[in-house]
């Protein structure tokens, strides 16, 4: 019997096939990673909020037309981080307790002025936006920004101060072990505690 | 005269069969990292704010997404401050429904997880910012990312 040899098959429009999907899913691709300023409303509930003294509160005013003032006076957006900065790292008296602790302290890791008039604590260190209604949304972003900028900025310095490295890169490595690492965890945890982020956007005012 | 002969001789053909591979290869990179645009505009495109200090947003299936720009169809206005919500413009008022529309998708033990995502143009007003936010605490979604482009300098 003669042994008939397999005919090859013809796989010379497979790559025609295999562009025609490629170049379907080379347009409809987006490479780009949804990226955002995250925020975190307050639940709705009947509490009245607790009476603030004056001198914890940065009151960050936006326009309508896009004007920045700061405690009641005009200011540049380039000078609002260090301004944020000066306030929260300011440290002139005793906090709220800590967590794990019943008595608050005084600031012993703020490198600010200790200015009786300015915050007692960056745990009591409150930052209260308000924006009229008309305000355009890309200066609201840009001043919300600004404000992220200062907390992070205190908190790397008093991370590398304290662990040796920045918190952006301890944040990073707590991130890239899956939230696991517990010893991690307390690093973060007492960086955060140390400058929570208290950022409060008041209702907008409605001036016509 | 042998030797002219010789170079009358056909070119061999190129072997293609290795093509495949490549193109099956770049296919299925573009596959895996293929995300389908889950609506349709009806907006025009929103023109992000730029900021640093974001954060990105992991896990797509938790996150729904909330435009407000100007639209597309002269009918609904010509301001920066139109809502859209599932394909359609709505108003502030139909953003509960849609946030319980996107709660059917998730089980239940992942509600808490879930993002609303605001794609807003950077001309839009914070009125309507608000608006939605008061909307959402109204039905207890309380994470929230204002959607920026990441880039390190200062723009208005």
């Amino acid at each position: 019997m003669a042994r008939r040899e397999n005919p090859e098959i013809n796989a010379g429009s497979m790559a025609d096939i295999a562009f025609l999907l490629l170049i379907f899913f080379l347009v409809t691709t987006t490479m780009d990673v949804d990226s955002g300023i995250p925020k975190k409303l307050a639940e709705k509930s009947d509490v009245v909020p607790p009476i603030v003294k004056e001198k914890n509160i940065f009151q960050v005013i936006i326009n309508r037309n896009n004007q920045l003032f700061v405690e009641d006076e005009g200011m540049e957006l380039k000078d609002l981080k260090d301004a944020a900065v000066k306030f929260i790292d300011n440290g002139g008296g005793v906090g709220n307790p800590m967590p794990g602790k019943d008595a608050g302290a005084s600031c012993n890791y703020c490198k600010g002025a200790k200015d009786p008039a300015s915050s007692d604590h960056p745990n009591k260190a409150i930052i209260s936006v308000e924006s009229d209604r008309g305000t355009e949304f890309g200066m609201y972003v840009a001043v919300q920004n600004e404000l992220l900028k200062a907390y992070a900025e205190l908190r790397n310095k008093l991370c590398q101060q304290k662990y040796g490295m920045s918190f952006t890169e301890l944040d990073k490595s707590f991130t890239a072990g899956a939230r696991k690492d517990d010893a991690l965890r307390k690093k973060v945890e007492d960086i955060k505690a140390s400058y929570p982020q208290i950022i409060s956007d008041s209702e907008p005012t409605n001036v016509q | 005269m042998s030797k002219f002969k010789n170079k009358k001789k056909e070119m061999p053909a190129v072997n293609t069969s290795s093509l495949p591979d490549i193109v099956f290869m770049l296919l299925f990179f573009f596959m895996v990292t293929t995300v389908m645009r889950e609506s349709d505009l009806a907006i025009d495109a929103p023109r992000l704010p730029s900021a640093s200090e974001v954060k990105k947003l992991e896990r797509k299936s938790l996150v729904s997404t909330i435009y407000v720009g100007k639209a597309k169809d002269a009918k609904y206005g010509t301001g920066y401050n139109r809502i859209q919500l599932n394909d359609k413009i709505a108003t502030p008022d139909d953003v509960p429904s849609f946030i319980f529309l996107e709660r059917g998708n998730v089980s239940e033990a992942e509600v808490p997880f879930m993002t609303t995502s605001i794609k807003m143009d950077k001309e839009s007003s914070v009125g309507t910012l608000s608006d939605i936010r008061e909307k959402l605490r109204d039905v207890n979604a309380l994470k929230l990312s204002l959607s920026t482009h990441k880039s390190a300098d200062i723009k208005k």
